[in-house]
């Protein structure tokens, strides 16, 4: 968007008959894309500046805006050492590594696994896919809900299994506070892998024929073909899945809440519920802000360089 | 989320600045009082305005719990677009007030005499450096036992006065079968109950050192230490899946008798009225065993904003409709509170209201009212987060001593302060 916005409206010498209307033309996209750039500038960046800003504030209820230093950080510098027992900031990124990890590999694995299976011109494709796909169309409120009866030991899986008489069947990760940031990645994965399954069928319907036929010829098998060349072809679609994938896990505030109301004492918070309980619902801002920016340093450490190094080689 | 939170906090305050002209025979009022009972009772107080001649005009707000309520109002007071009035508790108030928003109603409070009507420590949070700024809604008191009555004659129990009489009278419960203690694994829940154990383990006194004066000696003592064990004990009575639980769900296990008591604030009175339960009959309301004559109180209150002058007329009868008699009989018989005011006739209410109107007053007049840090009405929301943290830690496992505990709760309040 800022490429488009920011590049100068460039006159067309080679056709001196260039009219008002022509350059009105040229113009045209630009002054449509203004307002939602202006928004964008305002309400992303202005306003990330401005937590920025306030994080080095005392602010409680209300933001103030005198500068009052660094306290906020040390809060959180000092709250990261605390294991035992853990504060609620250790607790929400390790939480943040544990899902993060989690969600975005097995997602991808699982992803390219159906897709993988679905490519095999297999009848009934077209009914399998949308089955496949359709939880992304779901909030992550209605994830949380349906997997909180699911997986809740007196509604769900247990009770039912109990009732059909496996007695002996236990599985309470949901009530218990060192595992239930797992069945954050179960429902987070079951919400997503669908629509990374989506991604990838879409790359591997779009690699050249040619070249399979040319491998198997050469006598790859099939695990050497997938190993050797589709995957290393589906490298773009990786990325895209990637990035997808980290904003979702880094942004995913709702599933906590629906599926886990928090977790047995705070254990399944993550940094954005850390965030959002500092910022509105214990009046400390700074802090809340302080938690913001970290996050967003965070997301800026893992995703810039992985972009950098992604992008730097198309020119080739 | 950052940004949606700062894109929907902008456009909030877009959408409060679009409703700015009204005429002044208006109410505006921000709340979230929507479920059936609760917008039930709010009736009563739009009759009333009705009656004369103030429209009533709900803020909207999305969401039903009071957070997005709290987001949404401070999205309002940003743009300088102020709400004639809003649901409020405790601390919050006084937080708007400092910021220099509140109106005055100090006129109208000494019409009506609230100085001698309303408990003294209510008006600690609705009154601000000399004016009144809020007009408190109803009392809610938190140090209650909800108890089913066909279980507790099933298990030839009786009322339990003291802490170990509440260990057997579990105890017993257990042996027959039925799930002692309904608890809600929620923070607030389980801070609310170590509210009733440490007045019950301490007494009057060091709960109000401990919890109101956050005085550090009584934080970080033996009593304190005491009361995490007692809480330990109550714990062991729960049942397995106890995490997480709503509190309506924790009360409607003792509607069902499924489960022997919960400790709950009054509101649970609701839930029992809905299932159309008779206290005496179907189910009884203690004090919490050790706390009779002291009452944890919590408050909803109006808070009253510095509106321009034309609308100041609808805000003085808002106010004063409030804090009506009549009204804060026919309200607080719906909601399961009592009046936010010591001199309204019991006549209406039922045996749990009557007794909870009866202890108010005493505790009024006794001293030994105090504000629930549990809810709110103790110390500042970051304290009493802090405090709601380390209770559900220790509850849940992560901390996992009594001591460990003091000396979490004594750093964790420390932090906050």
């Amino acid at each position: 968007m800022s490429t488009v916005a920011t590049s100068q409206i460039k006159l067309t010498p080679e056709r001196p008959r260039a009219s008002v209307r022509s350059h009105l033309q040229d113009a045209l996209p630009k002054i449509v894309l203004a307002p939602s750039f202006a928004i964008t500038i305002v309400f992303v960046y202005g306003f990330i500046l401005w937590t920025v800003y306030l994080s080095f504030t005392n602010s409680k209820t209300f933001p103030s805006y005198v500068i009052t230093g660094s306290r906020a950080y040390q809060r959180l510098w000092g709250w990261t050492f605390d294991t035992d027992p853990p504060s609620s900031w250790y607790t929400s990124i390790t939480n943040m590594g544990i899902f993060g990890f989690l969600y975005i590999a097995i997602c991808l694995a699982l992803g390219l696994f159906l897709a993988i299976l679905l490519d095999q011109k297999i009848r009934g494709e077209g009914v399998l896919r949308p089955i496949y796909l359709y939880p992304m169309a779901l909030s992550f409120i209605v994830t949380g809900v349906a997997w909180k009866w699911f997986l809740d030991p007196g509604l769900g899986l247990e009770q039912t299994l109990h009732q059909w008489g496996w007695t002996s069947f236990h599985f309470d990760w949901i009530k218990n506070k060192d595992f239930v940031i797992y069945t954050v990645v179960i429902a987070g994965v079951w919400q997503a892998s669908g629509f990374i399954m989506a991604m990838f069928l879409a790359g591997l319907r779009g690699i050249d024929g040619e070249i399979m036929k040319a491998a198997q010829i050469d006598g790859a098998t099939t695990f050497q073909l997938y190993r050797r060349i589709v995957i290393p072809l589906l490298r773009p679609i990786f990325l895209s899945a990637f990035i997808v994938l980290a904003h979702l896990a880094i942004k995913s505030y709702d599933l906590v809440v629906a599926l886990t109301s928090g977790g047995p004492g705070g254990s399944a918070w993550l940094p954005s519920n850390f965030m959002y309980e500092y910022t509105f619902k214990r009046n400390e801002m700074a802090v809340g802000s302080a938690s913001a920016v970290i996050m967003l340093m965070t997301i800026v450490a893992i995703i810039v360089p992985y972009l950098y190094s992604e992008l730097r080689e198309k020119p080739r | 989320m950052l940004r949606k939170l700062l894109i929907g906090t902008a456009l909030a305050s877009g959408l409060a600045f679009a409703a700015h002209a009204e005429d002044v025979k208006e109410v505006q009022m921000l709340h979230w009082w929507t479920s059936g009972g609760e917008a039930a009772a709010l009736n009563v107080l739009k009759g009333d305005l009705a009656k004369e001649g103030y429209a009533w005009k709900d803020v909207p707000v999305a969401g039903g719990g009071g957070d997005a309520a709290m987001t949404a109002l401070k999205a309002m007071v940003a743009a300088g677009n102020y709400p004639t009035a809003s649901q409020m508790l405790g601390y919050t108030v006084l937080d708007y007030a400092a910021a220099g928003v509140m109106g005055d109603l100090t006129e109208t409070a000494k019409k009506e005499g609230w100085d001698k009507s309303v408990p003294a420590a209510l008006q600690k949070f609705s009154v601000y450096d000399g004016k009144w700024v809020a007009a408190p809604v109803n009392v809610h008191s938190v140090n209650w036992l909800w108890i089913n009555k066909a279980v507790l004659d099933k298990i030839g129990g009786t009322e339990p006065k003291t802490f170990d009489d509440f260990v057997a009278l579990l105890d017993k419960a257990k042996a027959a079968g039925v799930i002692p203690l309904a608890l809600g694994g929620q923070n607030w829940q389980e801070a609310t109950m170590f509210d009733s154990v440490v007045l019950s383990t301490g007494g009057p006194e060091f709960y109000k050192k401990a919890f109101n004066d956050l005085d550090d000696a009584s934080l970080k003592s033996d009593t304190m230490k005491k009361s995490f064990d007692n809480l330990a004990k109550l714990v062991t009575y729960v049942d397995p899946n106890f995490s997480g639980r709503d509190w309506n769900l924790a009360t409607a296990m003792v509607i069902k008798g499924d489960a022997l008591v919960q400790v709950m604030g009054d509101w649970a009175k609701g839930e029992f009225n809905a299932a159309k339960k008779t206290p005496g009959t179907d189910f009884l309301c203690y004090r919490f065993p050790g706390t009779d004559g002291s009452v944890i109180y919590n408050s909803d209150m109006f808070g009253m904003f510095n509106v321009p002058d034309d609308r100041k007329a609808a805000q003085v009868a808002l106010a004063t409709a409030t804090l009506s008699k009549s009204f804060q009989s026919a309200f607080n018989v719906v909601k399961g509170s009592v009046p936010a005011r010591t001199d309204v006739p019991d006549t209406d209410f039922d045996a749990c209201g009557k007794k909870g109107i009866a202890d108010l007053k005493a505790a009024n007049e006794g001293g030994t009212l105090f504000g629930s840090l549990a809810q709110g009405y103790g110390a500042p929301p970051a304290v009493a987060n802090a405090y709601k943290d380390v209770v559900s830690k220790f509850v849940h496992g992560q901390i996992k001593t009594s001591d460990e505990a003091v000396t979490e709760l004594v750093k964790a309040i420390d932090d906050a302060k």
